[in-house]
């Protein structure tokens, strides 16, 4: 029986202009109109704390902020960002000091292999954003999107909780 | 050997790495600079079962952009763990088994042309019969998926240890259980990666790779591109989880190297997620028969039990699993007679191997399910009925195990009062239900896949003019915690303080050979190893002071870094001065410790005995609490209460981690995670298919760490990471059985599962009504 497999002839995408502010600082490169925004922030950015570990909008481990909401950068095109505020798990720590956020994650181990830790640390921070004081299920529920295979989320939710609670 | 809590802090330390995962630092494989490296991609087999009458390559080796096409003819030797069952080739020759197995691969100069590549080959395949459950692959008239094998059987085990007979004879009650469990998959958030970097010029091979074995990889890199192992590097990058996804060597790694020797360069190959479904090796669909004896004080007579499971196509760890299977009935209770019948079936399904509880999982839940039945009949708690048949360390099992520390009992009572069981037992409201359960796992196989003679663990710790201690070791954090485990370990042993202590693993180049991290064998052995490294590194430089202390040596001592002569005597000297003055005598030091399980700890004799023998086992009860919504048959946990004997917590925050993430993932397991094929083509090929369960239907877990101190185990630790997973399935069965009365015989408990059972029972119900009112 011969197996044909689909021929994958992709049009060539049209670049364009795309200007953001990264991580606090305005940049201009040219993306392909197709480009993920996972994509462009990983191998054009060359930050690699945004992670992939699906196929597309399942695991949440790509989340990143867009003008302070958390976004999962997989199903988001670069070229949509045009103008706006992008933050990754890089943009945090200031002068080399992690976040009240990151020091929970870090002292209450909300992270173990730590993969799933920068879109769930962006996730939480687009929740304290919002809502300074969250319960434990206002963070349940926010960060439901984000997956964990390691800490069961105890930790994780011990963390923001801890976090917000030490909030200015 | 005396306790030790790490520099006063009794709650544990974080991880030493722990600050480069918050701050996306840390670089895994995919995030590793692979400037100018090749894009690698799989081609795969289309069909279940065939064998393949054409392959040709020639119109994606021609596509512009294509620099290397590797396929079966580029490697004629099979891969895998046992030395005895390697049957599997990187890339399929003559014959395809399951339903993405790969048969060809391109490296190009990005993703898009590989895409392409892979749509020119063309492959034509004579379609054979495929099987796709146990009973299909083991009819009289089912065709062979590997020649040497009849039956289509990987192996059948056939154990029995006492009088079984007499057993069941001496019972009060025998009763039987037909369980099956789900094929359930690792889903470790990291998709698999490697990057293989060749040099034509050299010779030499460098692979960073997920690999929770990199010396096993080295091993079967050499052998299927017939490379010396001297001219292999190993590197393990940050990884994001393994729960023994990359316990064994896997295809796509073998491939990328190929294609890197092909291409003469650099090859980086990501697996999308659908393809870490396909390349698997997690636990095996599994049908359970047990039958057990007790007498009315809950004292058990006899076990007997036949396991089957649909390993998939190829061999793996399969011998591992169906002994595992057997093996680990015994060694949480005292039974007095256990039959076991195992048989490891081939299907034409991706194939399956070590998950976290490797082997032991799916047999306990079956017992532990049982267990509680018979309690139930015999108006017996469900406590009580475990505490009669606790044993008594130190001992060794019918199949010959050692039992060296046993705190089983502790947990019990410890979960017993967390949960306020016995006030709360039979009180709960309709839809709520408390269940509990037992479980354990090995610290570490005492026998070594490989009998190469050599210690089970080495450690290497170094110290040069910084005064700085480096601990090498080979072995693989996989976000465990195993590198601050050995710097605790050095940094206890030699009076520094942790942060004075760095950890350089999983580098073959640089770091002491480690078989890996897989049967929770790190901590036990690799701890071990470090402890013994550090001893010899400390009694260098006590023999150092001591003589610029003009003092025996036996008065010196080192804490918080000073050395004293007696614990309040006067002449101190600090540890960078001790440690200058060494070096001025011996140049840069370098110690290496190791640590070998003696010959009595490492199994029986009997055929497979080395399968299940560790120098020490994990103990673990649980209680789960559950809710059943009424009208959707959906169950939720309420909470948990777990208690694990670690032997001794070395950093207790990781060891609660590690609990509580074993127990989850048992959670999901029991709840709602499993595989699902149609004609072989996976239908749960993606995490929002494969349901792992959220942050928000998952419980609250209260842990509570037992320590029986184990004689032999590093500070008297034992393992914390998969002990307690086996416990959650049955306990939360059990669960369901208090709040609706219906036994559960299958995982996951599905809504639909709950609904056909309480639909059955108000059949049953009916139909006895009817058949009395005719009477």
């Amino acid at each position: 029986m011969p197996i044909e497999s689909p021929q994958l002839e992709r049009p060539q995408s049209q670049k364009r202009l795309l200007r953001l502010k990264l991580n606090g600082r305005w940049r201009e490169d040219a993306v392909a109109e197709n480009q993920l925004l996972v994509d462009y922030l990983r191998d054009v950015a060359a930050l690699t704390g945004v992670k992939t570990g699906c196929d597309g909008g399942e695991c949440g481990a790509c989340t990143v902020l867009i003008d302070d909401e958390a976004v999962p950068s997989c199903i988001t095109l670069a070229a949509r960002c045009d103008g706006r505020a992008i933050e990754t798990i890089e943009g945090l720590a200031r002068q080399g000091r992690p976040t009240r956020l990151q020091r929970a994650f870090h002292e209450k181990l909300g992270a173990q292999c730590g993969f799933c830790t920068p879109g769930m640390i962006m996730a939480a921070e687009g929740l304290l954003r919002r809502n300074p004081h969250p319960t434990e299920a206002d963070v349940r529920t926010a960060l439901s999107g984000n997956l964990c295979r390691c800490t069961g989320y105890v930790k994780i939710i011990e963390s923001v909780l801890v976090a917000a609670e030490t909030a200015p | 050997m005396t306790a030790v809590t790490v520099s006063g802090k009794a709650r544990g330390v974080p991880l030493i790495d722990g600050i480069d995962k918050v701050t996306g630092r840390a670089r895994y494989t995919a995030d590793l600079d692979h400037a100018g490296a090749l894009i690698g991609r799989i081609f795969r087999s289309p069909v279940s079962h065939g064998e393949i009458v054409r392959l040709d390559v020639s119109k994606a080796r021609a596509l512009d952009g294509v620099v290397a096409v590797v396929t079966g003819a580029d490697c004629p030797h099979t891969y895998g763990v046992l030395p005895v069952a390697m049957n599997e080739y990187p890339l399929a020759r003559e014959r395809v088994r399951y339903r993405g197995e790969p048969i060809a691969a391109v490296a190009a100069v990005d993703a898009e042309t590989a895409a392409r590549a892979i749509g020119l080959i063309e492959c034509e395949v004579r379609e054979l019969p495929a099987y796709y459950t146990s009973a299909q692959a083991r009819a009289p008239d089912a065709v062979q998926l590997h020649a040497n094998k009849p039956g289509n059987l990987e192996r059948e085990v056939h154990h029995e240890f006492g009088d079984v007979k007499a057993g069941f004879a001496a019972a009060d009650l025998v009763r039987e259980a037909q369980i099956s469990c789900a094929e359930v998959n690792h889903a470790q958030i990291e998709p698999h990666a490697c990057l293989a970097d060749y040099n034509p010029l050299t010779g030499r091979l460098t692979m960073q790779s997920v690999s929770q074995v990199g010396y096993y990889l080295h091993l079967m890199l050499a052998r299927c591109l017939e490379m010396d192992t001297s001219r292999i590097r190993i590197i393990k990058p940050f990884i994001g989880g393994g729960f023994g996804a990359r316990a064994e060597v896997l295809n796509f790694e073998i491939v990328t190297a190929l294609l890197a020797r092909a291409a003469t360069g650099k090859v980086l190959t990501k697996l999308t997620r659908e393809e870490n479904f396909l390349t698997h090796r997690a636990r095996p669909q599994t049908d359970i028969k047990l039958k057990l004896g007790m007498r009315g004080d809950g004292r058990l007579t006899a076990c007997e039990c036949e396991v089957v499971q649909r390993g998939g196509a190829y061999a793996g760890y399969g011998i591992v699993t169906i002994l595992y299977a057997g093996a680990l009935l015994q060694g949480l209770y005292d039974i007095p007679a256990v039959k076991y019948d195992g048989y490891r079936v081939y299907a034409n399904l991706p194939p399956c191997g070590a998950m976290r509880g490797h082997g032991g999982v799916d047999s306990r839940h079956a017992f532990e399910c049982l267990l509680d039945r018979m309690a139930r009949e015999l108006s017996l708690d469900p406590f009580a009925v475990r505490r009669a048949n606790l044993l008594e360390a130190p001992t060794r099992t019918l199949n010959d195990l050692m039992v060296n520390s046993y705190g089983l009992g502790e947990c019990l009572d410890r979960v017993e009062r967390a949960s306020r069981w016995r006030e709360r037992i039979g009180t709960l409201p309709a839809g709520k239900g408390l269940g509990m359960a037992c479980s354990h796992y090995v610290s570490g196989a005492a026998k070594p896949v490989h009998w190469t003679g050599e210690p089970h663990a080495a450690v290497n710790v170094r110290l040069d003019f910084d005064g700085g201690v480096t601990a090498l070791t080979g072995a693989a954090d996989i976000g465990q915690g195993s590198s601050t485990m050995v710097a605790i370990a050095v940094a206890e042993t030699l009076g520094i303080a942790l942060d004075q202590v760095r950890v350089i693993a999983g580098d073959s180049a640089i770091t002491p050979k480690d078989n890996g991290a897989y049967s929770s064998r790190i901590t036990f052995m690799v701890g071990n190893a470090a402890i013994d490294a550090a001893r010899k590194l400390k009694s260098i430089l006590t023999g150092e002071a001591a003589r610029k202390l003009e003092a025996r040596v036996e008065d010196i001592e080192c804490i918080a870094e000073t050395f004293r002569v007696g614990t309040g005597g006067q002449a101190s000297l600090p540890f960078i001065d001790v440690v200058k003055a060494a070096l001025a005598d011996r140049g840069p030091i370098t110690v290496s410790g190791t640590f070998t399980c003696p010959p009595e700890a490492q199994g029986g004799k009997h055929r497979g005995g080395a399968v299940g023998s560790t120098m020490g086992f994990s103990y673990a009860a649980q209680v789960v609490e559950v809710s059943i919504d009424d009208a959707t048959s959906s169950v939720s946990v309420d909470k948990v209460w777990v208690a694990l004997d670690c032997g001794h917590a070395i950093n207790p925050l990781a060891v609660e981690g590690q609990i509580e993430g074993s127990v989850w993932m048992g959670l999901g397991q029991a709840l709602s995670e499993e595989t699902h094929y149609v004609n072989g083509l996976p239908a749960h090929a993606s995490i929002l298919e494969y349901r792992v369960p959220t942050m928000a239907e998952s419980p609250p877990i209260k842990v509570e760490i037992v320590e029986s101190h184990d004689p032999n185990g590093p500070f008297g630790a034992k393992e914390a990471s998969e002990g307690a997973l086996a416990g959650f399935p049955p306990a939360l069965v059990n669960a369901v059985a208090n709040a609706l009365g219906i036994d559960l015989d299958e995982l996951p408990v599905t809504p639909d599962r709950i609904h056909q059972a309480l639909l059955e029972r108000r059949r049953a119900k009916r139909l006895a009504a009817v058949q009395e009112a005719l009477s």
